[in-house]
């Protein structure tokens, strides 16, 4: 007879799942494909204005990160989880906030920092405290420095092959970008961030069949025009107007798509406002007192820290609970 | 029990079992700062064995003496006069290193690994076992600084000791000589602790289980 482990005990007596045990059509892979639907704009306009190689860059993203989660997932017996799309989904979010012309290796090494340090080591999807995809940013921002600063102007301008962000523009040169060509996107930057307008399509396709809520981007924006609105009244020529602010740099990609994140952001509405209110903060003071032009990663990654925080004094009171 | 009380299981206790990174997690601050290279953590490592064996071996000489009161304090004294000794002889012979470790020789001082290990055996046990003690913990710091500072040098440089060891033209991560890189390195190498701890006391477990089911 064959002998029997522990494992095989296990097996028979008991089926582990995690909560929740109700369940909805609306499945957390659909969402994650939604998302993926709602940066297809992005993509495009990547493609557009900075040429065909970017989708090598997001393709590889995506390959590695997929192939991490898979590698990991088999390496501890648990169930594949690649099919529920958000390993592929970090990976898009990664290579969409990488500069143009990203080099590949550094592609691979950031998509895997980002699924195996940023989500697997806490235990996979729903466990991670800082947003995956911006901790592989992260780490490619303090591993490849030069790398992940060298911008490339849009191809619609042939004569200059490397320039400097709006926001760096404006922050080392004093030289404010147009307003239009920073909604359309015509601008140096990194992929998915430069055209708010192909943002704004998905964000607003998420906030319509409810995906994300509309309480972070708003707060977020919010917060900005106070914050920014402030300084700019005080010194308009030291500070850039808060639509400037809004629409240059990773702000809006940074609301919709990695604020927004389910795992890392508040669950309660009123913690939203405070989450989203106190990334802009952070924004502005690291945009305009800072030695960085941009700091919406890190302001998303710190805020994603304090996260627990708000969670617990934002619990909204039982009902008939008293004072 | 009897492997606790063996003589040899004071040296060897320190290299696995207790090792001062890796289980005790004790000594932080000079096991972050300076492992960006390999040579960096094998004189620091050094440097606080030399501290360890010799504050342990004299406290524990001098442990009767001690009144209980005022015995951190006389534990720190024993420990600053070492210190004194190795910053000065590293200044003389090697002026260079010393420079490079800075401010972290004079830390030696308040290396909870050496003040552990004279409050938690040194003052409790005879001066032999304290000398084995002391040798087997620096030695398991060493062990440790030596891993830990030969990723941290191999991905930022692609070098161990000077010497190339990955072909010129690999990337070389930046972050790993920031304070950044030591936190995950180290982060990893615990985890790779407790997983080997993890995977070994699951298989005792599992044969004794085994056993009791097919019986």
């Amino acid at each position: 007879m064959k002998q029997q482990t522990v494992d095989d005990l296990v097996e028979k007596r008991l089926r582990l799942e995690s909560s929740p045990h109700i369940k909805s059509a609306f499945t957390t892979s659909k969402a994650m494909y939604c998302v993926i639907i709602a940066l297809v704009p992005c993509i495009v306009s990547a493609i557009v204005f900075f040429g065909f190689y970017q989708l090598v860059v997001i393709l590889t993203c995506v390959l590695f990160a997929v192939a991490t989660e898979y590698i990991v997932k088999k390496v501890r017996k648990q169930n594949l989880t690649i099919s529920d799309g958000s390993a592929a989904l970090t990976g898009l979010l990664l290579a969409l906030t990488l500069p143009p012309n990203y080099p590949l290796y550094a592609c691979a090494i950031g998509s895997i920092f980002a699924i195996f340090i940023g989500k697997e080591i806490f235990g996979g999807l729903g466990f991670n405290i800082f947003n995956p995809a911006l901790l592989g940013r992260a780490f490619l921002q303090a591993s490849f420095p030069v790398e992940t600063t060298t911008w490339v102007n849009p191809k619609a301008i042939p004569e200059a092959i490397t320039s400097a962000t709006p926001l760096a523009h404006f922050k080392f040169d004093r030289v404010l970008t147009d307003v239009s060509n920073l909604f359309l996107g015509n601008i140096s930057g990194s992929l998915g961030e430069t055209s708010a307008l192909a943002i704004l399509l998905g964000g607003i396709f998420l906030v319509i069949i409810g995906v994300i809520n509309w309480e972070i981007p708003v707060s977020m924006i919010v917060g900005m025009i106070v914050f920014e609105g402030i300084l700019f009244l005080i010194d308009p020529t030291k500070f850039a107007h808060p639509l400037f602010h809004i629409l240059s740099g990773g702000f809006l990609f940074g609301a919709i798509f990695m604020a927004t994140d389910w795992v890392t952001s508040p669950l309660t509405k009123k913690g939203m406002w405070i989450f989203g209110i106190l990334i802009s903060l952070l924004i502005v003071i690291i945009r305009n007192f800072g030695g960085l032009p941009e700091g919406v990663m890190y302001a998303i990654l710190l805020m994603n820290a304090v996260t627990p925080l708000i969670n617990k004094y934002t619990v909204p009171k039982i009902f008939g609970e008293g004072k | 029990m009897a492997k606790v009380n063996k003589l040899s299981y004071e040296f060897l206790k320190g290299l696995w079992d207790q090792n001062p990174i890796l289980k005790q997690i004790l000594g932080m601050c000079p096991t972050l700062a300076v492992t960006v290279s390999v040579i960096n953590g094998i004189a620091m490592a050094l440097a606080t064995t030399f501290v360890l064996v010799f504050s342990s071996f004299l406290i524990s000489i001098i442990r009767k003496l001690i009144p209980n009161q005022v015995r951190i304090a006389s534990f720190i004294v024993v420990i600053a006069t070492f210190v004194t000794v190795v910053d000065y002889v590293m200044r003389a012979l090697f002026p260079e290193m010393s420079k490079l470790l800075g401010p972290f020789i004079p830390l030696i001082v308040v290396n909870c690994i050496i003040l552990g290990r004279a409050e938690g055996f040194a003052s409790k046990n005879n001066p032999f076992r304290s000398l084995l003690d002391a040798l087997g913990m620096g030695t398991g710091f060493l062990i440790s600084l030596l891993v830990l500072s030969s990723i941290r040098e191999l991905l930022s440089s692609g070098t161990i000791l000077g010497f190339q060891i990955l072909p010129k033209g690999t990337p070389q991560l930046l972050v790993m000589i920031l304070p950044a890189g030591a936190f995950i390195t180290l982060g990893l190498l615990f985890g790779a602790a407790n997983l080997y701890t993890l995977v070994r006391e699951r298989k005792e477990k599992e044969v004794i289980i085994t056993k009791y089911i097919n019986t």
